[in-house]
């Protein structure tokens, strides 16, 4: 449910961009980390939603999501960290630290060239 | 088509408000705690019985989030502590520009610590910074002993854990809930994570919390 008020943002966020560029966005490429909980299709359906009527009415969405990052501290090393299975994959060790989870970005638009 | 590379954070205008929260909060040397919880764990419960057993020690404020009505607001206010109702008109959390103005109507210098009872989800309000001190998730034994492995995302965000309704367990009622498995669960997300178990209705475990409550105070005053 947190998606519509992430929409808006993104709304906000792609308008500031467009108004620069004075052209229509047509695609909009995002980044988030699994701390953000995204539900891909409740942001898509809310940025929908939010968009009609706007410059950005019919946009594509593509969400990235970045793996969560975790430090073994019995190994060292940096690995990905599998919510279902909460161990270091390299060595197996249980006491790691989870790293700061990457943040939602707005990563790129695309748009239209005039004609 | 062509391509234009921003790399601009999404929540921006939410976090330029956490920010100024949170240099408010540090200047005026205030501990903010962030309650986040399903609905029903017993948050506005557990605040009430803070403050009215806290009262000749710590000073304490509320900002209550709510998605409707003032009826947790009420319940503080008959503690006689200071509390400002923030009413969401169906958003799922509270952001940071709410919580900026909520603060400017509590009296801040008469305050040690200031509760900020976030609407009742276990989901989206740990992915709003509002400029807390910290967040404190609160579950309940009859919720589950699941929610740290299925909710991970306010488990590892969170400073401290209360368990709450602990009196549930073993009295007569079939509660499935293993408080072990619960606290492992959370330590495996959350290293260092404080964790009380507690019964707001008979007081069970409320000294460690209290406890810990003025610790967090007092750190804050050095």
């Amino acid at each position: 449910m947190h998606e519509t008020m992430i929409a808006e943002s993104l709304l906000e966020a792609i308008s500031v961009e467009a108004a620069k560029q004075n052209a229509k966005p047509v695609n909009a490429r995002i980044s988030c980390g699994t701390l953000n909980a995204i539900n891909d299709e409740v942001l898509c359906f809310a940025f929908e939603a939010i968009t009609k009527g706007t410059l950005c009415e019919g946009m594509k969405l593509e969400i990235e999501h970045k793996p969560m990052q975790g430090k073994c501290k019995n190994c060292n090393e940096s690995f990905k960290v599998d919510l279902s299975c909460l161990r270091c994959s390299k060595c197996g060790s249980e006491d790691f630290k989870l790293l700061k989870d990457p943040p939602l970005l707005l990563e790129e638009i695309e748009f239209q060239t005039e004609q | 088509m062509y391509k234009v590379n921003v790399g601009k954070k999404i929540l921006i205008a939410n976090e330029e408000y956490a920010l100024k929260n949170s240099r408010l909060l540090t200047e005026q040397k205030k501990l903010c705690l962030n309650m986040i919880s399903s609905p029903g764990s017993g948050k506005t419960t557990i605040l009430a019985r803070t403050i009215n057993d806290l009262k000749d020690k710590i000073k304490i404020g509320v900002i209550e989030g709510d998605i409707q009505t003032d009826i947790d607001v009420e319940r503080i206010r008959a503690t006689k502590a200071p509390a400002v109702q923030i009413n969401t008109d169906g958003a799922c959390h509270l952001s940071a520009a709410q919580v900026s103005s909520a603060l400017e109507n509590l009296p801040l210098s008469d305050l040690d610590l200031i509760f900020i009872e976030n609407v009742g989800n276990l989901v989206c309000p740990s992915a709003f910074e509002l400029g807390e001190t910290a967040k404190i998730a609160v579950l309940s034994v009859a919720e589950g002993d699941d929610k740290p492995a299925k909710y991970p995302s306010i488990f590892a965000k969170s400073k401290a854990m209360l368990i709450n309704k602990i009196d549930l367990l073993g009295a007569g009622v079939q509660i499935d809930f293993d408080i072990e498995r619960a606290k492992a669960d959370a330590r495996k997300l959350n290293k260092g994570i404080e964790i009380f178990p507690i019964s707001a209705k008979t007081g069970e475990g409320l000294a460690d919390w209290y406890d810990w409550l003025k610790r967090e105070v007092k750190k804050l005053r050095l």
